[in-house]
């Protein structure tokens, strides 16, 4: 055990670092509560979001940050795409049906990613990538504000979206009861279609932020999938508020139980957490 | 206006699965009347209005509005075409406020214009919904919440309004007011389809009525006609 006094640094990086795993999560979320879909390759479109950050820098030279002006369109287009033609014809089926496509999906990105970028660790380096601003005694690396300032501002367009416009509440409706919101005059499909490609543009958004935080690999999709899956069980299915408390949540046990416990144990003490929050209230922190 | 057929249902079997819930039923609706379904549960009543609205498709038959072929449309292009559903049990969204579960009932494209004028004529047929509008349904009492579902389905201008049970499990008192509305709604010019339990209501409210056993309308007419029918006395007032 290591003393108490050093456990500032943890909990800022577990609070910043939160943010990145929340904004991650919004996207599956987003399409589960809606969709009502798991999106089995929703790790893997963020990491295609890392990739093209990655192309956009090296190749381009273009901020990855300002690549996403261009890329959040292209990755809202390629989702609405997904959706429309290949899971739209699947779901009412079977959920099985359209976790299976989902799987397939992440295969042939992974695979791909392998054929184009080798299975080489990347990372997104930039000017401001490696700099840090101090705060008491505490280091804190600027990119892993950013993933907290991102991750709010993310969460904040999301909700005033869903909030306030007519196409916001038409989403609502259908993810309540999607028969009726067809009498309402609402096309359920398209609106499927628009929910899966906004989440794929939130992906692209992490995915940038995920490569300018930690090294990536054509197979990281899927530990990041993993962790946000923890996340939106954890907030409560659905819940955009609870996806960003849990996020953090996630994030602070990860950070700390590394603290106490050693590096090899922060994501055993995380899901351990998880697991103890779902066995007191089963429907998560903002479960319905 | 008055006397065109605007719905006109013919020979349709629908099916859940392999099991078949309507058996060769035809029906036919003029512009300015109010139609009952008369029968008992399970006789097909809902289905005969999802298959109108769209949500279910016959597998033989046809079913015509103002002359257009519309039984193989989807419920979000035949509300468009001026038929809505106010589905059995209300069925609004919860989690909207009063005022989203009424203007999603605009949401088609040509009930958008008229959405402001349509959301005042709710507000005065049921003022409470105004009075309620910034909660969230889900707190609404039972009557409320299907004046609520009878609102919005007015909300998509429509040319003939289904009811599916609208005063199903109301207190007698709520059962009358939604009675009004509906005599109000056809004083705008809105002609109405219901389907309801009560045969004494029915035949009192409406001009015409159709009855249904099994799958199958049994018998048909003007409701005068139809009180007078020895099998209807028999079978519903029990004399």
């Amino acid at each position: 055990m290591r003393p108490l006094a050093e456990l500032a640094t943890p909990v800022m990086m577990g609070i910043l670092l939160g943010g990145l795993y929340a904004t991650i999560a919004l996207g599956l979320s987003l399409v589960f509560g809606v969709v009502n879909e798991i999106n089995i390759a929703h790790g893997d479109l963020v990491i295609l979001g890392s990739y093209f950050g990655y192309v956009a820098s090296t190749a381009l030279g273009i901020d990855p940050i300002l690549s996403l002006i261009i890329g959040a369109p292209l990755f809202f287009a390629l989702g609405f795409a997904i959706q429309k033609y290949l899971l739209n014809r699947a779901f009412r089926i079977s959920m099985d049906a359209t976790l299976i496509i989902a799987f397939g999906i992440s295969i042939i990105l992974e695979n791909t990613y392998q054929l184009i970028w080798t299975p080489l660790s990347r990372g997104l380096t930039t000017s401001y990538s490696v700099e840090s601003f101090d705060v008491g005694t505490i280091h804190v690396p600027l990119v892993y504000l950013l993933d907290l300032v991102v991750a709010i501002v993310v969460m904040f367009c999301l909700h005033q979206f869903l909030r306030r416009t007519y196409l916001g509440t038409a989403i609502r409706a259908a993810a309540q009861d999607w028969k009726v919101a067809q009498l309402m005059g609402i096309n359920t499909n398209r609106v499927y279609a628009l929910t899966f490609g906004i989440a794929t543009a939130l992906a692209s958004i992490s995915g940038v932020f995920l490569g300018l935080t930690f090294p990536f690999t054509p197979v990281s999709g899927m530990s990041f999938l993993i962790i946000a899956l923890g996340v939106i069980v954890l907030g409560g299915l659905g819940s955009i508020a609870g996806t960003f408390v849990a996020g953090i949540a996630f994030g602070l046990a990860q950070t700390v139980g590394g603290y106490f416990f050693g590096v090899a144990a922060q994501m055993l003490v995380a899901y351990t957490m998880v697991l103890v929050v779902l066995a007191v209230i089963p429907k998560g922190i903002f479960g319905r | 206006m008055n006397g065109e057929t605007l719905l006109k249902v013919s020979h349709i079997d629908v099916f859940h699965g392999s099991f078949q819930a309507l058996w060769d039923v035809s029906l036919s609706v003029e512009s300015g009347e109010i139609v009952a379904i008369i029968g008992a549960n399970g006789s097909g009543k809902s289905t005969l209005m999802e298959a109108i609205s769209g949500l279910m498709h016959p597998a033989r038959g046809s079913i015509e509005f103002e002359g257009h072929a519309i039984s193989s449309l989807e419920p979000f292009q035949i509300v468009v075409r001026g038929i809505s559903l106010m589905p059995e049990g209300g069925r609004i969204f919860p989690d909207l406020t009063v005022l989203e579960n009424l203007k999603i009932g605009s949401y088609n494209r040509k009930a958008r214009s008229e959405s402001a004028e349509n959301l005042q004529r709710v507000y005065e047929l049921f003022p409470v919904l105004q009075a309620r509008k910034t909660q969230p349904a889900r707190t609404l009492s039972g009557g409320e919440k299907q004046m609520l579902a009878l609102g919005r389905s007015l909300m998509s201008d429509p040319k003939l309004v289904l009811l599916d049970e609208m005063s199903l499990g109301l207190a007698p008192r709520l059962v009358n007011d939604l009675y009004v509305a509906l005599r109000e709604i056809r004083a705008r010019g809105i002609t109405v389809l219901f389907v309801e339990q009560n045969v004494r209501r029915s035949l009192a409210e409406a001009d015409r009525a159709y009855i249904m056993e099994t799958g199958r309308i049994v018998l048909s007419g003007r409701v005068e006609d139809l009180r007078e029918e020895e099998k209807v006395k028999k079978a519903y007032f029990g004399t």
